[in-house]
């Protein structure tokens, strides 16, 4: 294995294990404050009862969020140094506003974790409020971060080096956008449906209990709009990508020849005539630029870029039909825990946002290959000079295994298997 | 002197110290859940973790801020250190990792207590040799005569960088016994928590006369700041003496910021020795003035923020609550 292989590894390794948890930090705290606030609202224990369990199992999350969220910020420099110093001065602005968003974040959720009989009922719950708007802020600001580097902003190039940086255009960058709708919305739809998918099946085997009908209840609240908005969401995040990364594109599509009316390819064979044009042009006679439009070696890997796709946008369309069909049950108030196969659906759909969260990320940054700033710089020559990188990446894989495991039997004994459920 | 990129380079200084002043005495807290002995050894470890368990993200944060600050302000500086300490820094990190992961489990009743405070032990070491390196001069810009060792290994491997990682440690742990003085409400325990403050504040005053006295590449500490040091030190073990716990709570972090302000002092203008300088590693002006306005507007949320989480879970406020339990269980 090269040393760059080795390094894009290990940060896909660290970033595919931290943004698990980062999701669940997003998402999870919102669902807290609904069952606090129906609580103070109802009086009703169940509630409480979720609020508190909910906020043990997020204490947990989070502890892990916060320390993997640490390793990639060392990372950043370990693995890719030069990309760090040509990057720190231009992009070091939304990091720098994440990291006063973290404080807010960790402060107010110490407040809430452990504050239950130390503070009012009403500052309480306007802690979980702000460690909810502050989760969405870091999100919102490193994915800025993220949207930068695909679509690179507030410079000029030359010989090797930025002058006249604007740190403010280059977060306006036009990725930034559609990418932080797309995330923040992955975040509800992924964890909401999750929390709900989990009490789905567990309704399923003890159908009187009050207590998984109000998390899967407040789960869906959650999760199921935000499900039902994501392909629209994902459509704008795909034009901007036909427009500013074509290649990228054509690599998700796996569209190897440019052409006007381009048909979109589902899994290797299935070919829609003009679909592909239809959507990322709205116009089915656009011509969309094919891999063929540049040399070989600045393509992506495009079987595991146009795989990741197809898993992300065929998860993501199931997981809005649940939304769907939760919101038409709604409507016309009908009673979910009593639908076996509605559970049985939404059980289905529980892991489905963090899987599509994943391949959604394999898309943008697989895609994005060989550069790690889209254009500008090769993600070979961002490296540390740094001999053996194998090592660090093995032991940092491994590291997070151990804790994968670990996190999830101490999740099972806390929250699933306590009494009185 | 009070240019921007000194200006900026004194903000990542200050987040670095209450990173010291924070995290690092929950470390230390680990390191005397590691020791906890006697009879009140369970007792003892229950404060320490009820202590740490609702601020030591928060605290840690400060790290974060120091590393995000150091490489939007001064990018090469960043570089340099990330490519020389690669070994360490991924070391300290995964003690990071299992340390705070940790600390959750074994909150939550799932084990990982020796876990915790085995980590807690370690990783301040690391960082202290991280620093040792850099105020040494030896930390280097990628391969140096074409070896490995020299290049990444030579450069943090030293005795010298050791001896700082074993001082930071005893800094740390001096800190929390001092703090932990404060939390419980038994007398008894707060006299154990006493006499191991006594013990890790003469650690550190012997270490740092010693290091002082053999190192030659140690950083020429200016006098005043070591007169300062010790005045600090001797007003934190009187107090300390006399039971008089607040007085020593505020002296011995003011002993430990003379300590990170002195190194601080006697390697400027160098940001990495030998031949970094602040100014030779600062991003353009833009950025500087940016990163200044979000600092300072950062602040004003900050400060107040950090104030309430201190008063909600160290304040007075707290020990009545406290109380309030016993009176309810
Ligand atoms: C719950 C998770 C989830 C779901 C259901 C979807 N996505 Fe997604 N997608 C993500 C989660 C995600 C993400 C959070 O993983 C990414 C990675 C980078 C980003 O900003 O969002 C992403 C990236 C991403 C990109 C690449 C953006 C870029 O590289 O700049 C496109 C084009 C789409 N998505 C399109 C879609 C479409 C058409 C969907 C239709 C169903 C869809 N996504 C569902
Ligand atoms: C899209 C990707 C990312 C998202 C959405 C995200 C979001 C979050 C969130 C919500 C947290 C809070 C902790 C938690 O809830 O568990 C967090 C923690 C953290 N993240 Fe990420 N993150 C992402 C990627 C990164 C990257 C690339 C870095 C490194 C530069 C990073 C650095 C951190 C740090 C340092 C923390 C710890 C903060 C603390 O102690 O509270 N994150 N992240
Ligand atoms: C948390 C969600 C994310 C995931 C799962 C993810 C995934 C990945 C993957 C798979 C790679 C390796 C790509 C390759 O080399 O083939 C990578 C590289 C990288 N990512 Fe991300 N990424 C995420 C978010 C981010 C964010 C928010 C940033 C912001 C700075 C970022 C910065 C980088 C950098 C600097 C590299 C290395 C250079 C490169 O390979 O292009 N990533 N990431």
């Amino acid at each position: 294995m090269s040393d760059v292989l080795a390094a894009r590894s290990q940060m896909a390794v660290s970033l595919a294990f931290h943004i698990i948890f980062a999701v669940i930090g997003i998402a999870m705290p919102v669902l807290m404050v609904i069952a606090e606030r129906r609580w103070q609202r109802t009086r009703d224990p169940v509630y409480l009862d979720l609020a508190k369990r909910w906020a043990r199992g997020t204490a947990i999350l989070f502890a892990v969020g916060a320390v993997s969220g640490t390793v990639l910020s060392f990372e950043l420099g370990l693995l890719w140094p030069r990309f760090m110093e040509l990057a720190g001065p231009i992009i070091g602005m939304p990091f720098s506003l994440e990291g006063f968003a973290f404080f807010t974040e960790a402060i107010f959720l110490g407040v809430y974790l452990y504050g239950w009989e130390k503070v009012s009922p009403r500052a309480h719950l306007l802690a979980g409020v702000l460690v909810a708007l502050s989760g969405v802020a870091s999100g919102i600001f490193v994915v800025i971060a993220n949207a930068w580097m695909n679509t690179p902003t507030g410079f000029t190039f030359a010989n090797g080096s930025f002058s006249n940086i604007d740190p403010i255009a280059a977060m306006a960058t036009p990725a930034a956008f559609p990418q932080t709708l797309h995330m923040t919305l992955a975040a509800y739809a992924a964890t909401g449906l999750g929390v709900a998918g989990i009490h789905a099946f567990l309704l399923r085997k003890n159908p009187t209990s009050a207590f998984h009908r109000a998390a899967l209840t407040i789960g869906l609240l959650v999760g199921a709009p935000a499900a039902v908005l994501q392909p629209i969401s994902g459509d704008i995040a795909a034009r901007y990508v036909a427009r500013r990364q074509p290649v990228k594109l054509a690599a998700m599509e796996a569209l190897y020849e440019t052409r006007a009316g381009a048909p979109m390819t589902i899994g290797p064979g299935i070919k829609i005539p003009y679909a592909l044009s239809l959507l990322a042009f709205h116009d089915p006679h656009a011509v969309v630029q094919g891999l063929d439009d540049v040399p070989r070696d600045e393509w992506p890997n495009v079987s595991l870029v146009h795989l990741s796709f197809d898993v992300m946008v065929a998860l993501g369309t199931y997981m809005a039909l649940v939304g769907l069909w939760a919101g038409w049950l709604a409507l016309r108030k009908r009673d979910f825990a009593t639908r076996r196969s509605f559970l049985g659906a939404l059980a289905i759909a529980a892991p489905c946002g963090f899987l599509a969260v994943e391949a959604g990320w394999m898309v943008t940054e697989l895609g994005r290959q060989p550069w790690v700033i889209f254009g500008i710089l090769k993600t070979a020559d961002a490296v540390t000079p740094m001999p053996g990188l194998i090592v660090p990446f093995a032991v940092i894989t491994l590291l997070y295994c151990g804790l994968a495991v670990v996190v999830g039997v101490v999740l099972y004994r806390q929250i699933i298997q306590s009494p009185g459920v | 002197m009070l240019s921007l990129p000194n200006v900026l380079a004194g903000i990542v200084l200050v987040s670095l110290t209450a990173y010291v002043l924070f995290g690092g005495a929950d470390f230390g807290g680990g390191v005397w859940y590691l020791l906890a002995s006697g009879p009140r050894r369970a007792q003892q470890r229950e404060v320490i973790a009820k202590a740490i368990a609702p601020v030591w993200e928060a605290n840690h944060v400060w790290l974060i801020l120091a590393i995000v600050l150091l490489f939007t302000c001064f990018p090469r500086a960043f570089a340099v250190i990330a490519i020389g300490l690669h070994i360490p820094l991924t070391l300290m990190l995964i003690g990071i990792v299992l340390r705070g992961s940790a600390f959750v489990f074994q909150s939550y009743g799932g084990g990982g207590g020796r876990v915790f405070a085995t980590a807690s032990l370690v990783t301040p070491v690391l960082l202290g040799m991280c620093v040792g390196a850099v105020a040494s001069g030896t930390v280097w810009w990628g391969v140096r005569d074409g070896s490995f060792v020299t290049s990444f290994i030579g450069s943090w491997l030293t005795p010298f960088a050791f001896a700082v990682g074993v001082f930071t440690l005893a800094c740390f742990a001096f800190l929390a016994a001092v703090y932990l003085t404060l939390e419980p409400k038994d007398a008894q325990l707060q006299e154990d928590f006493r006499t191991r403050a006594l013990l890790a504040g003469l650690a550190v005053v012997v270490l740092a006369a010693i290091g002082l006295a053999v190192f030659p590449e140690a950083p020429s500490v200016h006098a005043g700041i070591i007169a300062l040091t010790a005045a600090a030190a001797l007003t934190a073990f009187w107090s300390l003496w006399r039971r008089r716990y607040r007085i020593a709570r505020a002296t011995a972090a003011a002993e430990v910021v003379f300590i990170v302000w002195g190194w601080a002092v006697a390697q400027y203008p160098y940001l990495v020795p030998p031949d970094l300088t602040i100014v030779d590693a600062a991003s353009p002006r833009v950025t500087l003035e940016l990163v200044l306005t979000a600092v300072l507007v950062g602040a004003v949320v900050l400060f107040p923020s950090l104030l309430y989480l201190m008063r909600v879970f160290k304040g007075n406020r707290a020990l009545k609550g406290r109380l309030g339990d016993d009176a309810h269980p």
